[in-house]
């Protein structure tokens, strides 16, 4: 039991740095990215082709990846969101949607259905585990994914509150024009949250590569765990994310103990249980049902 | 409901020199044609081949999903991701109708309405997400509905089943059936949409997409409107579904509840034109055209489809109808001058 709890809570941290960068354009710019989880399997197949073709440790080929990933999220937010949202909210939804498809099936185009990994990259490492009180092991690997994830939230929270621009992103996040009647430029300080939150999915796709392997079909579920870790969250600080996807990651643990085809589902239900909950809570389920016969 | 050309009616505020009415010259003329065309289209399978036959029964299909989403994203404002779920479901439903052996040519129908039956405590829930989050929402509805068919022992998971009561019918009556009741459930999901639509619930509708708060402000109740559509939209898609299966024969999982369904809605609806009911049609057609052509290129096929959905919705939100902006079926009503 301690065991699977361990497993949990260190997959949680796989799924809190997937969903940070999800969770931070849906508080700045209020967009749900749909190609969020396919840009993560973009990064993951370019560290990919650095270990592979050039032989360099996926430590090293993240590196080389983040900044035509943030440069990437500059461009998405300068030519595709802000454009689509002038059109209304619905537009981004549409757009990014079809960037997934594009992006999903270019992969596939280039890569094929083979499925990758970058766990042969990194030798020894990728099996190295150190052993907890009560002989639990935990792998190294799962446990570097979940301080990435702590550090990059931490990292990205610090800016928010102690920096200019961190100022910046939330007066622009809270209000855009009021934002701007004050000399913020919005759609400068948005291009740069969009390329922060692709750093993040650049570290997502490195430790999707690592904890695993991945297709070019890959970015579909990716997504999904994001907006749910993000949801149960409720998106209102990264923190909450952190703690959505620590929730996720324990009920999809419990589902596959409850039903051996039962671990999606779990996460799935407790998405929906969280969002019951809340929606009673705001509105009254009586409310709801009274509203519905009438 | 259908207000006689001869005599329209007159606005008190707009003077002598204009009408109000819902119909005009294109209206009248595309009214018309579209019944000599779905007379004409019904007289088909007596003179069509087998496949021109099988592909038309497709096309209906696909014109149904693209209205269906069409109500939902263009009339309702409530852009879903997950509409392969009731898509699925119409399919799934059908199986398990049809095993209680009942005829598969009623489990059909039935299957919609039970979808729709089925969206309804749906709908109570998801209706109170907004944006984004209903669109993803309904994707994770769509995934859970997948995983618990997939436990159904007579589905056997992703293995699938098949309509086997359909081979009691002979290949060609059979064909020809599943054409007609493909273009007569076509039809009528259409007529309902479009009865709606001229309803005060479908005024109402049209409010809420201009703008949500102010239709709000005139006591316009956003809630039941968008649930109409919603139940709507489940039961057209459900009746997709089952028509599919009833072509395809066989059900795997996999297939029904793919993404990629409501991917070819999205397409379909926004290259043909957003909230415009002729729109829907002519993105389906299309669309129907393009896989004709285009489909044995598989990878590059849906690449390209991405690609002018992505195109459409940055430089041409409104898609083609919005652009040619002709009123064949008249569903609003329009200021006429009578003098210039």
């Amino acid at each position: 039991m301690m065991f699977q709890i361990t497993n949990a809570v260190l997959l949680g941290g796989h799924y809190a740095l997937i969903a940070v960068g999800l969770s931070f354009m849906f508080q700045v710019m209020k967009v749900i990215n749909l190609a969020h989880g396919s840009l993560a399997v973009l990064a993951a197949y370019g560290i990919w082709l650095l270990a592979d073709r050039a032989g360099l440790s996926p430590f090293v080929g993240v590196l080389l990846v983040i900044p035509p990933m943030a440069v990437l999220g500059w461009g998405l937010q300068r030519g595709l969101l802000e454009r689509a949202g002038r059109g209304g909210e619905l537009l981004p939804i549409l757009t990014t949607f079809g960037l997934a498809i594009v992006l999903d099936n270019l992969m596939f185009q280039q890569f094929g259905a083979d499925t990758r990994s970058l766990s042969p990259f990194i030798g020894d490492f990728a099996w190295a585990s150190w052993e907890l009180p009560g002989s639990i092991f935990v792998g190294k690997v799962p446990v570097l994914i979940l301080l990435t994830a702590i550090l990059t939230i931490g990292a990205l929270q610090m800016l928010l509150a102690r920096t200019a621009l961190g100022r910046q992103i939330r007066a622009t996040a809270q209000d855009p024009v009021t934002a701007g009647l004050v000399g913020v430029d919005a759609r400068r300080i948005s291009a740069i949250s969009s390329a922060l939150a692709m750093v993040t999915v650049a570290l997502s796709g490195l430790a999707l590569g690592l904890r695993g392997t991945f297709d070019a079909y890959a970015g579909a579920p990716q997504l999904l765990f994001a907006f749910e870790a993000t949801v149960i969250g409720g998106a209102r600080s990264l923190w909450g994310t952190l703690a959505g996807a620590m929730v996720l990651a324990l009920a999809q643990t419990f589902g596959a103990m409850v039903h051996p085809q039962g671990f999606l589902l779990g996460g799935h239900l407790a998405f929906l249980a969280v969002l019951f909950v809340r929606l009673a809570a705001a509105g009254g389920v009586w409310h709801l049902l009274k509203r519905a016969r009438a | 409901m259908t207000r006689p050309a001869t005599k329209p009616e007159t606005g008190p505020e707009t003077g002598p020199e204009a009408r109000i009415d819902r119909w005009t010259p294109a209206a009248r003329i595309g009214v018309w044609g579209a019944l000599v065309v779905l007379i004409l289209l019904a007289l088909f399978p007596f003179v069509l081949s087998a496949g021109l036959t099988g592909r038309l029964t497709a096309l209906f299909i696909y014109v149904l999903l693209a209205a269906m989403w069409n109500a939902l994203a263009g009339y309702g404002g409530l852009v879903s991701i997950g509409q392969q779920m009731f898509f699925g479901l119409g399919a799934y439903i059908t199986i398990r109708i049809a095993d209680l052996g009942l005829d598969p040519f009623a489990a059909i129908p039935l299957s919609a309405l039970v979808t729709a039956v089925i969206a309804f405590p749906v709908s109570l829930f998801m209706l109170k997400l907004r944006g984004g989050e209903f669109a993803i929402g309904m994707w994770v509805l769509a995934s859970i509905t997948h995983l618990l068919v997939n436990l159904d022992p007579l589905i056997q998971g992703e293995t699938g089943t098949s309509l086997i009561s359909l081979n009691a019918y002979d290949a060609g009556p059979r064909r020809a059936l599943i054409y007609w009741l493909a273009l007569a459930g076509m039809t009528a999901t259409l007529g309902l949409l479009y009865a709606l639509l001229r309803s005060p619930t479908g005024l109402a509708l049209q409010a809420i997409r201009d703008s949500e708060e102010a239709a709000a402000s005139l006591g316009v109740e956003p809630a039941r409107a968008k649930r109409v559509l919603f139940l709507l939209a489940a039961f057209g898609t459900g009746l997709a579904g089952a028509l599919w299966l009833a072509q395809a024969t066989s059900f795997q999982p996999k297939t029904y509840f793919s993404v990629q369904w409501t991917a070819y809605m999205i397409f379909m609806v926004l290259v043909g034109g957003i909230g415009r009911f002729e729109g829907a049609i002519l993105g389906a057609v299309l669309f129907f055209l393009i896989e004709t052509w285009f489909a044995a290129t598989g990878v590059w096929y849906l690449i390209g489809l991405g690609a002018v959905a992505m195109a459409f919705s940055l430089f041409l939100p409104k898609g083609l109808w919005g652009a040619i902006d002709l009123r064949l079926i008249p569903i609003g009503h329009l200021v006429i001058k009578t003098k210039n």
